[in-house]
């Protein structure tokens, strides 16, 4: 069992949701970053959802604009968030990571030798977003046969005759993006993320997360009470946002901060 | 492709590839669109309708077929092959956008989107877009990097006057993939309603192709034209190139035809020995943007870098995947013009033949320059002069140190 299936099952047998915690790698330096990293199972975080930054971030809304930005800035590599996940490792074997990202600088780092390194490293699973089950040939089939999950996006407009076609290969869990939009966008209606997630799950057995839009505890609760789990992103970067100073660099209080957040919507997700 | 027919024109494939390049790239948001999008393409290409209403717009809203003009006195100057001009700079709006744009609003209106949005670089696309939305009444939107609106003013204030919403961009260096990527931003969240009018051969599939199939009437009229004045095919061929559009639209026909040299000259910039140029072929590596994969100006982890050229309209880091296997393939040549060059050709040209020409297509003229001296005086020589200068006059007269 991969870690991603033993964190869902181990949930289950709680009767928790699982809260899923994005944060970009090498934000807003590679020093805090770790440390933001190795603090988030403790705050409460199920499962890290580890940005790769990219400089054309085409689905993400500005604050992970910013947030991937500021890591490339930094000088964050593809070979410095796999070092990154390594070295968390070396305290945490339990706590699944999921590498999110475009496709462009894993396809320049070569699929073969990045599936290996992400193996290697402890990567348990990946999202890339602009790699739809059209593409599976370029690196979901590669990884799957390499033993990471391959986790995919549903959205409000992949209809009951697409779903299946997006479930095949699909592994860990599904994300369901709440809304058509960006990250960072207003917050979701929960009657029709309701409807959506019933309907995803009618045609699959896997966990099904919910996020995009989610800011804080009761939307983290009013989306894991319809799912199985919610995912928080660009709230939590806007935190590090605003504990930076007027040279961009963290402040003190910017680690405690965010992690603060993360055990308040920790605690939300699957508050009674 | 199959290489069984040798035939150079059967690509894309049912996924999108032109060998290895194009594709799908997108978020899965996007996906069941673009979807639609090809199946709606391919029944509007078995509708004759669809054709005569496009053919009856391009004649007496745009002006086609525009005129191949043999230039007397450009040929006399450099003293070698006999140069003509394909002259969709006379198009309405002043360039070849509009042949695409008229195509694609169409079918926007066919799958019954209400709303344009586009991604422009010299604001000739997004003055092209916001033409056909005021000329079939759909509101617009044009995102345009901010570096841009600062050097394409008079575009900017046409799109205004057209009634487009143009949005500044200013996330990355604020120019051309920028724009894409917000317009990309828009597309994802308003895409119930929202038809995207991209302005070149990119994107995702099928838009490489569609946007060809628009402009292959400059190919095809060029290769009427030309066999009526002079009895035969033309020699060659040259086009610039930012995205790969006008050039597409020129080359297609011709591909096939392999006594035809063809020339594609990317945007040198400041010299491809420094890191100021938009040549994606010369200077980049294949990757994945903007829903497909093709040469890419990119750094070594895959972080795409900025192009620059003194043409707003094609400093883009990509360049169509179409081309990006005609050049694997050893089919067309690929070039470049410097800033410089293209500079000193956009006066020659303004004095020797009273056109004052784009930036653009300044650089396709730049590598005439070059080889026409030395072709043979019965060679045929076919530039595509796909835009009107009007809205460079202001960087220009900057360049030159001209106060006006
Ligand atoms: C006159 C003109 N030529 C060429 C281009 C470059 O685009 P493409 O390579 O798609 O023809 C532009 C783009 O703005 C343009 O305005």
């Amino acid at each position: 069992m991969t870690r991603l299936e033993t964190c869902f099952e181990t949930l289950r047998s709680q009767d928790r949701k699982a809260f899923v915690a994005f944060v970009t790698a090498g934000d807003p330096d590679l020093a805090t970053s770790a440390k933001i990293l190795d603090g988030l199972p403790a705050a409460g975080a199920d499962i890290i959802e580890l940005g790769m930054p990219f400089t054309d971030p085409m689905a993400d809304g500005p604050s992970i604009q910013a947030a991937s930005q500021r890591a490339l800035a930094a000088g964050q590599t593809l070979l410095g968030t796999l070092d990154m996940v390594r070295a968390f490792r070396e305290t945490n074997d339990t706590t699944p990571i999921v590498l999110m990202g475009y496709y462009n600088p894993i396809y320049i780092y070569g699929t073969e030798r990045f599936v290996a390194d992400a193996l290697a490293a402890g990567v348990d699973g990946l999202i890339v977003v602009d790699l739809p089950p059209e593409e599976d040939a370029e690196l979901c089939l590669p990884a799957l046969a390499g033993g990471l999950n391959f986790i995919r996006l549903a959205t409000p407009t992949t209809d009951d005759k697409r779903l299946p076609e997006v479930l095949n290969n699909t592994s860990g869990f599904v994300y369901y993006v709440s809304i058509t939009g960006i990250t960072g966008s207003a917050a979701p209606q929960q009657q029709d993320v309701a409807a959506n997630v019933a309907r995803i799950k009618r045609h699959t057995d896997l966990p099904v997360c919910v996020g995009f839009g989610i800011r804080t505890p009761e939307q983290a609760k009013a989306m894991s009470e319809i799912s199985d789990g919610a995912v928080v992103g660009s709230a939590l970067v806007d935190v590090i946002t605003e504990h930076l100073d007027a040279q961009g660099h963290a402040k003190d209080t910017l680690v405690q901060s965010v992690l603060a957040l993360a055990s308040s919507l920790a605690e939300g997700v699957n508050r009674d | 492709m199959d290489q069984g027919t040798n035939s150079y024109r059967t690509g894309p494939d049912e996924n999108g590839r032109f060998g290895l390049f194009g594709g799908r790239f997108v978020a899965e948001t996007l996906m069941p669109l673009i979807l639609d999008l090809e199946a709606a393409y391919e029944e509007a290409q078995n509708d004759p309708a669809f054709a005569a209403q496009l053919d009856d717009l391009q004649t007496h809203y745009v002006g086609r077929p525009s005129p191949l003009y043999f230039a007397e006195r450009l040929t006399e100057h450099y003293g070698g092959a006999k140069i003509y001009l394909k002259r969709d700079e006379l198009n309405h709006t002043g360039s070849h956008k509009i042949n695409n744009c008229l195509g694609q609003i169409l079918l926007a209106m066919r799958m019954k989107k209400t709303r344009i949005i586009a991604e422009t670089g010299a604001g000739q696309h997004g003055v092209a877009v916001a033409t056909v939305a005021a000329r079939f009444g759909l509101p617009c939107t044009v995102f345009m990097g901010a570096t841009d609106i600062e050097r394409q003013k008079p575009n900017v204030f046409r799109m205004k006057l057209l009634g487009a919403d143009v949005r500044a961009v200013t996330s990355g260096a604020g120019t051309l993939k920028d724009a894409m990527n917000e317009a990309l931003r828009d597309w994802v969240t308003n895409v119930h309603d929202t038809f995207y009018i991209i302005g070149t051969v990119a994107g995702p599939h099928p838009y490489p192709a569609m946007v060809r199939d628009f402009q292959s009437i400059i190919g095809r009229e060029t290769k009427e034209q030309m066999h009526a004045r002079e009895g035969r095919l033309p020699d060659s061929l040259v086009a610039c190139i930012g995205g790969g559009s006008n050039a597409m639209g020129l080359f297609h026909p011709f591909l096939d035809d392999a006594s035809v040299r063809i020339i594609g000259v990317e945007a040198g910039g400041h010299g491809l020995d420094t890191p100021d140029h938009a040549a994606s072929l010369a200077g980049g590596v294949p990757g994945v943007l903007h829903g497909n994969r093709t040469y890419l100006l990119q750094d070594g982890d895959g972080q795409i870098t900025e192009g620059h050229s003194i043409s707003a309209g094609l400093d883009y880091p990509g360049i169509g995947p179409e081309h990006a296997y005609l050049r694997d393939t050893g089919r067309v040549e690929y070039v470049s013009a410097t800033d410089t060059e293209a500079l000193e050709a956009f006066q020659l040209i303004t004095r020797l033949e009273g056109i004052i020409p784009a930036l653009e297509p300044s650089h396709a003229l730049a590598y005439v320059s070059k080889i026409a001296p030395d072709l043979e005086s019965d060679h045929l020589l076919v530039m595509n002069l796909c835009g009107r200068g009007d809205k460079d006059v202001f960087a220009v007269a900057e360049h030159l140190n001209v106060e006006l």
